[in-house]
């Protein structure tokens, strides 16, 4: 980091902003310097977003301060945050997939900026080049990988030539390749005076990238390092508050006998911008994770649905469970015959909103409360307590409405649902992701009690820290390939990157994910 | 600057209040229209509304129009809880009278105790089966089910119109579109001396029990509704919407033909062309007035039943066309809808300070 002057680029100070029921933000005061890339670390709920929506200008504070440049700002709307040079990437890119490149970052530029920078394709090229960003501004977002968009979102920053830029989660999505690809471009960008607000989970990239860090819990800043002298733990204990327990190494178990098999899986995308899955095979065996690896939209959601049963195609002869071929049964009856799922999506999905907790039991465990059509509300309600109780999920009791649970606790109601009914095969999409620290361990161990139970368990996961930790095999899905399964002790990050960018495709016609180096 | 702006979860107090301020506005434009009309509004109001409980005679009445309006709209409830746009409850009405007249025939001459379970059956079965083709359709081809309830409708009104001037039509009738009148033994009993409340009227009112109770009480009821609240959540749940279709619409299908078998059977006495004053429409706007809650459609039900008796009452000593009470109900399910609005959204006052 080069200071090139004394004058802070960014300071908040003071900055509290009350919701109803929560104090989001209590006298926040952070300093940003010019080329300063700073972490912003916390607990889901811990004040993070409020406050970066308030320098973007989403939310109002209530008290507090602003002050840019050195001098006092009142950032109203997020196009006066873009006047100001602030830039944002959104966790969830808000790209049109139908138009180009430049029509996309056309769209949020006015016309005097349009003017000033005359021809737009060619300054594209030309920022592109400069920081490495490889985008190509007359292709169609659609047919961009995640990374790639991700980079049409920094683009669109950066054509407005931004001094701060704030990006939420920026690596949740991306293989290990993109990311050094990614840190490489928010290193040119620091060089060069930008300021960077660094929003992430992942502490190891924090202490790789980061100069600055502040950790946020309860809506206060509880402490401020430089995460380059901390290590991942020690950070991970600021974030927690107390000694919480840490994700240690987990001894690795082979399976038995196979419990759940898929053959020659291929099945057309339903949706336009879906994925096809092309001929999988894998075999699952009881007691063991099976972890597959796979950047986001490369066909883990439709295969998902087609095990789960959600997608109604009938796939006789491809799923079996034991002996048993269940491609053609529905939904409800594979459940019936000992699987369960924890769905990616927890609210609306996995926990219907506005129903209570105890309904929320019956969606999915009607074995034993159903009697003669009848349900045994009053079991149920005892049961749900119990189990409220046993997986720690904070609420008001079993009364209290899915929706007003936080995504870490439904969660883990979720996965002490499904684990409740003793499946023979459960398998679970991103049971992490956006889970606090100190939730995701308790998920985790819940996952592999049930492992030693002798359940076999696929878990899908974008998080390979997690899928290293747990799987006892692995693999990685691409366009809706499927490498090939491998013991996790016979493999590394480097070999799962590259497969999750589709190096074990043999078929020249394929596009694969530039990885950037 | 007033704006509207999303409410962060759904107020539960709109939720009860849209349908009395539904019914407010809905007066308040009624006291316009008559003042336009030149009637006086208060008389026009105290005559719809008061007049049809004001005496033992109109209470019976208004009860009798409550039977069909609430037997159709118990079963609509079901059906947009889990979904099903069924807006076929007139046609599966029409359908039940027919069945059931033409059953109520076949018994003209008979004394047997069997004769009114059966001709009730007969009247339940067709109505079910009027209720079975649009949602075969649905399922299996994936048609609109809103469209093809609609011209099911239809198609159940004409084939009645034309059995009251052929098949059914009474030989003795000097050529009337009317069947004979039927027999006693097919003839629902009343349940006091003085009205005609009959024993349809008790029907609906079980039937608001016994739906209430599915939803309330049993796995299918439970599964009805996780699938009006959240669809995704009842396809990873594995529930069957293909069985919980067939369920709601049969059950839709068999209230609103026992409605139109016991308007036959009970207050009519014979088949006629004009069995139903659009009781099956009306029922939509009962059934959302009622908040889709079984119980909730009884007072619904009363509330309509109040209005059909008001429209007569203020043709009859008013002169005020009768169709005053279809504009009523167009513009209470109007501004019902606008009422529910406010249930996931509100109105706030903003300047540039408050931003």
């Amino acid at each position: 980091m080069k200071k090139h002057n004394l004058v802070s680029r960014l300071e908040l100070v003071n900055i509290t902003k009350q919701y109803p029921g929560c104090l989001a933000n209590d006298n926040i005061s952070i300093t940003l310097m010019p080329g300063e890339i700073h972490a912003l670390l916390g607990e889901n709920g811990a004040g993070k977003s409020t406050l970066v929506k308030t320098i973007y200008g989403v939310v109002a504070p209530d008290k507090g301060d602003i002050i840019w440049d050195g001098k006092e700002v009142n950032i109203k709307s997020p196009s006066i945050a873009r006047d100001l040079g602030i830039g944002m990437v959104f966790q969830h890119f808000s790209l049109f997939e139908t138009l180009t490149v430049s029509q996309n970052i056309e769209l949020c530029l006015s016309k005097t900026q349009l003017n000033k920078i005359g021809d737009l394709a060619a300054r594209i090229t030309q920022l592109s080049e400069e920081y490495g960003l490889n985008v190509n501004p007359s292709r169609y977002v659609h047919s961009l990988s995640i990374g790639e968009r991700q980079r049409v979102e920094i683009m669109r920053c950066l054509v407005q030539s931004v001094k701060l830029l704030i990006l939420d989660e920026p690596t949740s999505v991306l293989t290990p390749q993109e990311v050094s690809g990614l840190f490489g471009v928010l290193r040119t960008l620091s060089e060069e005076g930008c300021s960077i607000l660094f929003i992430s989970h992942k502490l190891h990239e924090v202490t790789e990238i980061c100069h600055k860090a502040t950790i946020l819990r309860g809506g206060k800043v509880v402490e401020t390092c430089v995460p380059n002298e901390e290590t991942p733990a020690s950070i991970a204990k600021m974030m927690v508050g107390d000694l919480a327990e840490q994700d240690a190494g987990y001894a690795k178990r082979e399976g038995t006998k196979r419990a759940f098999n898929v053959e020659n899986l291929s099945l057309p995308a339903k949706q336009p911008f879906g994925t096809s899955l092309k001929n999988i095979n894998f075999e699952l065996k009881s007691g063991e994770i099976l972890g597959i690896a796979g950047v986001a939209g490369n066909g883990q959601d439709e295969l998902m649905a087609i095990i789960s049963g959600e997608d109604e195609r009938n796939v006789k002869n491809s799923l079996s469970l034991g002996s048993l071929d269940i491609g053609h049964l529905h939904a409800g009856e594979r459940r019936k015959l000992g699987m369960a799922y924890v769905p990616e999506e927890r609210l609306g999905r996995g926990a219907v909103p506005d129903m209570s907790l105890t309904e929320n039991t019956l969606l999915t465990h009607s074995d034993g409360f159903v009697k003669k059509g009848l349900v045994e509300w009053q079991s149920i309600k005892e049961y749900t307590s119990a189990l409220i109780a046993k997986y720690k999920v904070k609420c008001h009791g079993e009364f209290s409405e899915a929706k007003s649970l936080s995504g870490g606790n439904l969660q883990k109601f979720i996965m002490g649902r499904e684990i409740g009914q003793s499946p023979q095969v459960l398998i679970c999409a991103h049971p992490t992701w956006g889970v606090d620290v100190g939730a995701a361990l308790a998920i985790h161990q819940a996952l592999l009690e049930l492992r030693d139970q002798g359940a076999a368990i696929l878990l899908i996961s974008e998080d390979i820290d997690e899928l290293f930790l747990l799987a006892d095999r692995m693999a990685a899905v691409c366009d809706g390939h499927l490498s090939p399964v491998v013991r996790t002790e016979a493999t590394n990050i480097d070999q799962i990157g590259q497969w999750m960018a589709g190096t074990f495709i043999n078929n020249s016609s394929l596009h694969t994910q530039e990885a950037k180096a | 600057m007033i704006r509207i702006q999303a409410r962060t979860e759904p107020s539960s107090l709109m939720k009860v209040a849209s349908p009395l301020l539904a019914i407010v506005l809905t007066l308040i434009f009624g006291c316009i229209l008559f003042s336009a009309i030149g009637k006086s509004p208060s008389q026009a109001l105290h005559v719809l509304l008061i007049a049809p409980l004001a005496d033992s005679y109109n209470i019976g009445e208004m009860f009798v129009k409550m039977g069909p309006l609430l037997l159709c709209a118990v079963g609509l409830s079901l059906c947009y809880r889990a979904n099903m746009w069924n807006i076929g409850a007139e046609g599966q009405l029409l359908a039940g009278a027919l069945g059931g007249s033409a059953m109520a025939l076949y018994f003209i001459d008979s004394e047997s105790a069997f004769a009114l379970p059966i001709t009730l059956l007969a009247g339940v079965a067709s109505g079910m089966i009027w209720a079975a083709i649009p949602t075969f359709l649905k399922l299996r081809f994936n048609s609109n089910l809103i469209l093809t309830t609609i011209m099911f409708n239809y198609i159940a009104l004409y084939l009645l119109i034309w059995a009251v001037h052929g098949p059914l039509r009474d030989p003795q009738g000097f050529g009337f579109p009317e069947s004979a009148m039927f027999a006693d033994s097919t003839l629902l009993p009343t349940l006091f001396e003085s009205s005609r409340i009959h024993l349809g009227v008790a029907f609906s009112v079980v039937s608001a029990f016994i739906a209430w109770f599915i939803l309330s009480k049993s796995h299918l009821g439970f599964q009805i509704r996780v699938f009006g609240s959240d669809e995704p959540a009842a396809r990873y749940a594995g529930f069957s919407s293909k069985k919980l279709s067939w369920f709601v619409m049969l059950f839709a299908g068999a209230l609103a033909g026992l409605a139109g078998v016991s308007e036959t059977t009970g207050p009519i006495g014979q088949l006629v062309p004009n069995v139903s004053p659009g009781y099956g429409y009306s029922a939509i706007i009962v059934a959302y007035l009622g908040r889709l809650h079984p119980l909730g459609a009884i007072l619904a039900a009363v509330f309509m039943a109040v209005l059909y008796m008001g429209g007569d009452l203020a043709q009859i000593e008013m002169g005020i066309p009768v169709a005053v009470v279809s504009m009523f109900q167009g513009v209470l399910l109007f501004f019902l809808l606008a009422c529910d609005f406010f249930i996931n959204n509100r109105l706030t006052l903003s300047n540039q300070a408050t931003n």
